[in-house]
């Protein structure tokens, strides 16, 4: 039971980075990228690829992370911003497509084999240490957690602290307005699309540090990352956090009872949450939305009366 | 209009259209501001006030004309180049980033802000503060929780800090108070007195733009129907163009 406790907890980073990632896509530019958890797995697959050539696998992260991180901004510069004139359906589509292409493609380069991080991070992935009790903690788990809370702290430095933040901030807020302040719209949102991607990277990086990934494993990624940032909230850093415990915990209890209770013990959190989350909203007369409704903006007054022709 | 050759002209309008889709707002409007002036822009509501407003800072597409800033065309450039040029809107419902301070909304313009070399010095957050005095203890207080008159003043400051060499501001005292306007009014004549700033002001309240403004135009279905000094103008004009009174100017 504690053992599960612990477990679960230590994979709350890695659903945290996961998940933060495709809230800030939704919160900045109103998308739902379901390549997200596609994007993960290349970036994962990227890692691995360098660490065959040789490379140490710390120093293939953080030249895929960045690496991945300019993919987003040209994805976001060359597709996903000409989706969004057309509504809010293009998009989804386009990226459901992305993600099919993703997967077929690291198909095409790694075939289908489940392959792994660990055996190149050597004593790492099964070093541990034994707490009082006889409580077993492993350290990389600790080291990812740690990692995660970290690259969140990070974010909401940037979004407090700096010029960019406060642009993405007031462009997620209300574009109209920060535009009247300056902001190039545009470029924030490239902005933001490349930290999403670069975190999509990140997480899937640590995936595979502690499991397998395979070309096809994407969508799964994409579910996680969904459940995550709902149970914990949108628009919240550490809810995102605090939704990916409460995840990794359901997960690790539900294995308690069968090894399918992995997957069914996540599901079924995220499912009581939603239902509690659209039942409050039902109760409240806000209606039936599972994402959080954007503030209307003020309407621009159309000319009430017929135009009469008049002579100044 | 007033042709007061004494000063350059530093924002105009030739012939701007705007729509709402088949709706036209802004019809063939033609004006012009020279540094320094105050002009108020009167009109019954669905006049085309706001449209006019937001098409001049780009926020809404001109369907036809041109606007131009300090000589330069600025009509095929978006809102964020138009404020980095000096054009900067207050927009009605002053659009405050109502999760972050008022010191941050104020940096947010000053980071995004234009260089430029020519013009007045630029405006800091001390100097924001100095023109505008009530701001001064709340400036790490979050937008959101500012009363109207202090959203107003906040939403000025802001619109200053991107150094404007023309200030458009709609709806200047609507929903609030009396008081809450007389402080705004104040806050604006401190502006005029200490900057000199240019401005454009939607106000619908016509005794308090005749008395601020140097000239008042009054917009009527889309078409400036009367342009006058406000000296030496009487309400009944101002208030028989606005109804569409048959004698109006």
């Amino acid at each position: 039971m504690i053992d599960a406790l612990i477990q679960g907890t230590l994979l709350g980073g890695y659903y945290a980075v996961l998940a933060a990632g495709l809230s800030l896509m939704f919160g900045v530019m109103r998308i739902i990228n379901l390549a997200h958890g596609d994007l993960a797995m290349a970036g994962a697959f990227g890692v691995l690829w360098l660490v065959g050539l040789g490379w140490s696998p710390w120093l293939a992260v953080l030249v895929t992370v960045p690496a991945m991180g300019a993919v987003g901004l040209l994805l976001q510069r060359w597709v996903l911003a000409r989706t969004l004139r057309s509504g809010v359906l293009l998009p989804l589509l386009v990226t459901m497509g992305l993600g099919a292409l993703i997967q077929n493609g690291l198909y095409g380069v790694f075939g289908s084999e489940a392959r792994s991080l660990a055996d190149a991070l050597g004593e790492l992935s099964w070093a541990s240490w034994t707490l009082p009790g006889d409580i077993v903690v492993g350290q990389l788990p600790v080291l990812t957690l740690a990692l995660g809370v970290a690259v969140l702290a990070g974010l909401q430095l940037l979004l407090n602290r700096t010029r960019l933040g406060r642009s993405i901030r007031a462009a997620s807020s209300d574009p109209e307005a920060a535009a009247l302040c300056g902001v190039d719209a545009a470029g924030v949102h490239r902005a933001a699309a490349a930290i999403s991607v670069a975190l999509a990277a990140l997480a899937g990086a640590m995936l595979a540090t502690r499991a397998t990934i395979e070309p096809y494993g994407g969508p799964l990624l994409l579910i996680m990352a969904f459940e995550a940032v709902v149970i914990g909230g949108i628009g919240s850093l550490w809810g995102t956090l605090l939704g990916g415990i409460l995840l990794g915990l359901a997960q690790s209890f539900g294995a308690l009872v069968s090894p399918q209770g992995f997957q069914l013990g996540g599901h079924g959190l995220f499912l009581a949450v939603l239902g509690g989350r659209l039942w409050s909203q039902y109760r409240h007369g806000l209606g039936l939305s599972v994402w959080p409704v954007p503030r209307p903006r003020a309407p621009a007054r159309p000319a009430a009366a017929p135009v009469v022709e008049v002579q100044p | 209009m007033n042709q007061n050759n004494a000063y350059p002209v530093l924002l105009e309008a030739r012939h701007l259209s705007a729509s709402h889709g088949q709706l036209v707002a802004v019809r063939e409007v033609s004006l012009q501001l020279k540094a320094g002036e105050v002009v108020a822009l009167v009109g019954s509501n669905g006049a085309g006030k706001t449209t006019l407003m937001r098409t001049l800072a780009g926020v809404h597409p001109a369907s036809g004309g041109s606007v131009q800033l300090t000589g330069a065309d600025v009509t095929a450039l978006p809102a964020h180049r138009r404020v980095q040029q000096g054009l900067a809107l207050v927009p009605e419902g002053r659009r405050l980033f109502a999760d972050m301070t008022v010191r941050e909304n104020l940096l947010l313009a000053q980071e995004h802000r234009g260089e430029r070399r020519d013009g007045p010095p630029a405006w800091t957050i001390a100097r924001v503060v100095q023109a505008l005095p009530a701001l001064a203890p709340l400036m790490n207080r979050p937008a959101g929780a500012l009363s109207g008159g202090q959203r107003q003043a906040a939403a000025i400051a802001r619109a200053l800090m991107t150094n404007p060499r023309v200030l458009l501001i709609d709806e200047v005292s609507l929903g609030l108070s009396p008081r809450a306007v007389d402080e705004v009014y104040a806050h604006l004549a401190e502006l005029r007195l200490q900057a000199g700033t240019t401005l454009l002001l939607v106000e619908q309240d016509l005794g308090r733009a005749m008395a601020f403004a140097d000239r008042v135009l009054c917009l009527r279905e889309g078409r400036i129907v009367l342009a006058a000094p406000a000296a030496g103008l009487d309400r009944q004009t101002v208030t028989d163009a606005y109804f569409g009174m048959e004698h109006a100017a």
